[in-house]
């Protein structure tokens, strides 16, 4: 296949991106605000993580290696997940204090939904038909994820002073990685994925700009298309928390390799 | 020499590991049958969430019962994605059995719009119209909460995909 390695590439960023989002969305079972929201974020996370398995079986297909291990075993400088999705829902881990920030995970959430929502609708028209056919039925399940946390969003916005003020400080936290998410890495625009950057950028602004003025928030600065530190998840530069993310998810797969679950 | 119809009659037993009165057929999920002379039948299934975790459930169970038909020399199962699943493919009988088990069955909107929450369907114990929304997220991937101010009675609903 002429697009080769094109199409691997863009399917490690999309796998590794929701892998990633989706462990992060696990670590609020039992910790989210209410009972309602510990329910929707086990449905979320769940929905990610199948999402992930999805690609990773794609890769599977295109001869990469067996889906759990390219989800359990790659290491860090190998992952191609923008760093917004790595970063850690607050301080402490969830076994130990966690002082877990949902200002934060509400302005994380709701940009990711909709860059991922502006990337599917391309990804709807790659020309690697598989890929096509799964972007247009993962589109119709991920509207739910945008749905709730523009919810969330406006509830916190539009809510007490305190809320507000919290959303603004998540929201200026999330935008300082904003940029990340719309690195293409090593996939340039072509067939398998007909979009340019500043596409996505230009789409994701129209659909953010009217959200913010319905609330009468400010738009922030323009977003910095590199991510601060000079690290671009889509070319395997990475936290260290991200190592620490990977630690955790693959103990189980490492220490009981060839167990059937 | 199996019919495909004999196929489709068998699939009805199978259902929904998560919704026990309702089939796979029911729901939709069947997207192709076929058989060839030597008896070896294929089916394509469309999964209702891509993270379903029944799938594999369903594959087993799927091919479980179809090799009991008489004359099935073998029987494989594939999920595709295309056509998608979405919730128009619930068959009416699958929407009554859904409704018989608790479960509202997912709102149809003429505006082809997927996701307005001020759409709500009718309490499936007592049928009234007076519900809201709890939860956007239930119990499994495929389903929300509501509640019914007329009887006073918590439910779930199919999501409209």
């Amino acid at each position: 296949m002429e697009n080769r390695p094109v199409l691997v590439e863009l399917l490690y960023q999309l796998a590794d991106d929701e892998l990633v989002i989706g462990h992060r969305d696990s670590e609020w079972l039992g910790l989210a605000p209410h009972i309602e929201e510990d329910i929707a974020y086990a449905s979320i996370a769940q929905d990610e993580i199948g999402h992930a398995n999805m690609y990773y079986k794609l890769l599977e297909e295109l001869g990469e290696g067996k889906a759990d291990d390219l989800a359990f075993l790659r290491p860090a400088d190998e992952r191609k997940n923008a760093v917004l999705l790595e970063r850690p829902n607050g301080a402490g881990t969830y076994l130990e204090n966690p002082e877990f920030e949902w200002d934060y995970t509400v302005a994380r959430r709701l940009f990711y939904d909709l860059f991922d929502a502006v990337r599917l609708d391309v990804l709807t028209r790659s020309s690697y038909t598989p890929l096509a056919q799964v972007a247009a039925k993962i589109r119709r399940e991920e509207r739910y994820h945008l749905l709730h946390h523009t919810t969330w969003f406006k509830r916190l916005a539009t809510g007490t002073d305190e809320s507000r003020r919290r959303l603004e400080s998540g929201i200026a936290k999330a935008w300082a990685d904003l940029g990340g998410l719309f690195s293409l890495g090593g996939v340039p625009t072509s067939e398998v994925f007909p979009a340019t950057t500043t596409d996505l950028v230009d789409r994701f602004t129209a659909e953010l700009k009217p959200l913010f003025a319905d609330v009468g928030l400010a738009w922030p600065a323009p977003m910095l298309m590199r991510p601060p530190l000079g690290l671009d998840g889509r070319r395997g530069q990475h936290t260290e928390e991200l190592a620490a993310l990977l630690e955790t998810m693959g103990e189980v797969y490492r220490t009981a390799p060839g167990a059937t679950w | 020499m199996v019919t495909e119809a004999a196929i489709w009659a068998a699939l009805d037993d199978v259902k929904d590991p998560e919704i026990p009165p309702v089939s796979v057929v029911d729901m939709g999920m069947v997207s192709l049958v076929a058989v060839d002379d030597a008896g070896r039948v294929r089916i394509e299934m469309t999964p209702t969430f891509v993270g379903c975790p029944a799938l594999d459930i369903i594959r087993r169970d799927v091919t479980q019962r179809i090799i009991q038909v008489d004359g099935v020399a073998g029987v494989a199962v594939a999920f595709v994605f295309d056509p998608p699943w979405t919730s128009e493919r619930i068959t009416d009988q699958g929407r009554q059995r859904l409704a018989s088990f608790g479960i509202a069955p997912p709102v149809r909107e003429a505006s082809g719009n997927l996701l307005s929450l001020d759409v709500v369907p009718p309490c499936p114990y007592c049928g009234s119209r007076d519900t809201h929304m709890e939860n956007l997220f239930g119990p499994t991937a495929c389903r929300s909460i509501y509640y019914c101010d007329s009887c006073r009675q918590p439910f779930e609903g199919m999501k409209t995909v």
